[in-house]
């Protein structure tokens, strides 16, 4: 037994970077909403980027760690708690065989995940372990934790853990309830901040067929992500969008971060879980360095749009990524290893 | 003359599509999945999905692995352009043939007399036609493993149902848009369901997952319920539970 789930939280999936490849069997990557997010909880407990994480939304789980185990929970602000003390985030942590680790709702962002030394033992299906839940494949049995799971780890888990947090502890440690950690941790690098996030965004293809009324708002308004909003999409809400004429469109691929309009005018953002093809217009196109940002609004939450082009999209995105790549050398660097 | 080279268009900052029409032509799909074969064949070390669609094609890079100095626009036009220069692969030697047993019993085919009806075509002759037209996969997209299928024969043309079902029960064969789909889960839908098959369209623990691939033609046979049984019950005992 590794981790046992006492309580699921809202919803809890397995994650890996995705399934890549299988598009043309409309076969969708998947994987983490917020990968940056997920590839430093990794970086934390010295996994590579491709090990799975568990990703809690909004409403976090309670789990019981059946041996020894180094986990990190990072991402969006969640309540976390272990007896009566607050759980260490954002940074390493040896857990105690029996420690009972009790996260609560999300206080700033929408989902953090959580890493432990080598990584969850489940089947790899389609090369990921990433959940789809549409279909019902990946991650565990292609479904949520549910109350009573349990989630294998490392066959040594116990001794990776130990022996990995022993060369972390060489740059210091301290022992806080029970846990031993160290006394720094992972700079947030996805959390929008402030009211509003600004998500730059690239007109969509078929963005000239939208009136100028649309097309103005939709770069012009805030829009509250619906409570609907899923990890397929984010509904967003605001003024409705309406077409010059509603000519039809033949069902075409789509991408992480397209928006497209469905005839009731309410423009969707596809997120992880996407269709692979749609034949809704599509009105813009978010910058990929901004996905992992949005994937931290929880509904409720509010964007606005600011226009880019692909040049602006492709800088940004190198960027980001220089900025992921460098935090986790660091990190890497920290732990020694 | 050569056909005119399609235009190659951004798909947010990590994909490009390759538009060739924005109607349904057969030839002209045939051709997107030519060129999607080549293009898979180059191993482009950044590109890490191709989809070929009814009208276009979409290239999905990998943005860890992007290589060239060129634009990802300017980069995917260039390797468009130099692929239909070439000779491209014959589509009858790299797509599969597909035989897809369909039940037609009232039970399973809840449109099919309406269909009928609205084709001025008694069922059988409905059921014949369908079988007889020479199908073949033009995308598979919506759900894991959802085929589009050209080649319907022309007297069955319907339009999509003004009111899609909220649930159409996995293998419902359906058709619309002088197309047919195969539903691999049980998923809403709006097309108009003429039958079923017992075939296990998608599987995640079979390999390939997909019962059909772009580009394979398909054949569709009529069969009575007792063989649905027996071929249901056998696809439930070679397969796994996803």
């Amino acid at each position: 037994m590794s981790v046992r789930v006492l309580r699921p939280g809202l919803l809890t999936t397995l994650q890996d970077l995705g399934r890549f490849g299988m598009q043309h069997l409309g076969i969708v990557p998947c994987g983490a909403m917020d990968p940056v997010a997920h590839r430093i909880a990794n970086a934390l407990v010295g996994n590579p980027a491709t090990t799975a994480t568990l990703e809690c939304t909004v409403l976090g789980p309670q789990l019981v760690f059946g041996r020894d185990s180094l986990v990190a929970f990072y991402g969006a602000k969640f309540e976390a708690r272990v007896g009566g003390n607050a759980f260490p985030c954002n940074r390493p942590v040896l857990v105690r065989a029996g420690t009972v680790l009790a996260t609560g709702a999300a206080t700033r962002g929408a989902r953090a995940y959580l890493a432990i030394a080598g990584g969850f033992r489940v089947p790899e299906v389609l090369g990921s372990l990433s959940t789809y839940i549409p279909a019902g494949f990946g991650g565990l049995m292609g479904r949520a934790l549910k109350a009573g799971d349990t989630i294998p780890g490392a066959d040594d888990l116990g001794e990776l853990s130990a022996s990995r947090f022993e060369m972390i502890a060489r740059r210091g440690s301290r022992e806080v309830s029970g846990m031993r950690t160290v006394r720094w941790m992972a700079p947030e690098l996805t959390l929008p901040r402030g009211e509003g996030f600004a998500v730059r965004t690239m007109e969509g293809r078929h963005h000239g067929q939208f009136d100028a009324a649309s097309r103005d708002a939709f770069f012009g308004e805030s829009w509250r992500v619906s409570p609907d909003s899923n990890r397929m999409g984010y509904r967003l809400q605001g003024p409705q969008l309406t077409r010059v004429k509603a000519v039809e469109i033949l069902s075409e691929p789509t991408c992480l971060g397209t928006v497209q309009v469905p005839n009731d005018g309410i423009p969707i953002a596809l997120m992880a879980d996407h269709q692979t093809t749609g034949g809704y217009p599509k009105i813009a196109e978010i910058a990929g360095a901004d996905i992992p940002g949005l994937a931290q609004l929880a509904p409720g939450g509010h964007v606005r749009f600011v226009k880019c082009t692909l040049e602006e999209a492709q800088t940004a995105r190198r960027t980001a990524q220089g900025r992921v790549r460098f935090v986790e050398q660091a990190i890497r660097w920290t732990l020694g290893s | 003359m050569a056909p005119p080279l399609p235009r190659v268009v951004q798909l947010g900052d990590a994909a490009v599509l390759v538009d060739f029409s924005d109607t349904l032509d057969l030839a002209v799909n045939a051709r997107i999945q030519q060129l999607a074969e080549a293009i898979r064949r180059r191993r482009v070390p950044w590109i890490r999905d191709v989809v070929p669609a009814l009208g276009c094609l979409a290239l999905h890079f990998d943005p860890e692995r992007y290589e060239p100095l060129l634009s990802p626009l300017e980069a995917a036009a260039a390797l468009v352009k130099d692929c239909l220069a070439r000779r491209l692969p014959n589509l009858d030697d790299l797509a599969h043939q597909v035989e897809v047993p369909v039940c037609h019993d009232a039970a399973f085919a809840p449109d099919l007399a309406e269909v009928a009806e609205r084709c001025k075509l008694g069922i059988d002759e409905v059921i014949r036609r369908h079988c007889a037209s020479p199908h073949r996969v033009l995308m598979v997209g919506f759900a894991p493993g959802h085929p589009y299928i050209g080649g319907l024969d022309k007297m069955l043309s319907v339009p999509r149902r003004t009111t899609p079902r909220p649930t159409v029960i996995a293998g419902s064969v359906a058709i619309a848009n002088a197309q047919s789909v195969v539903y691999p889960f049980t998923i809403s839908g709006g097309w108009s369901i003429i039958g079923r098959t017992p075939l296990r369209i998608f599987d995640a623990a079979r390999e390939p997952p997909a019962l059909m691939a772009p580009g394979d033609r398909v054949q569709f046979t009529a069969i009575g319920r007792e063989e649905f049984d027996r071929l249901a019950k056998a696809e439930k005992s070679n397969g796994t539970a996803a």
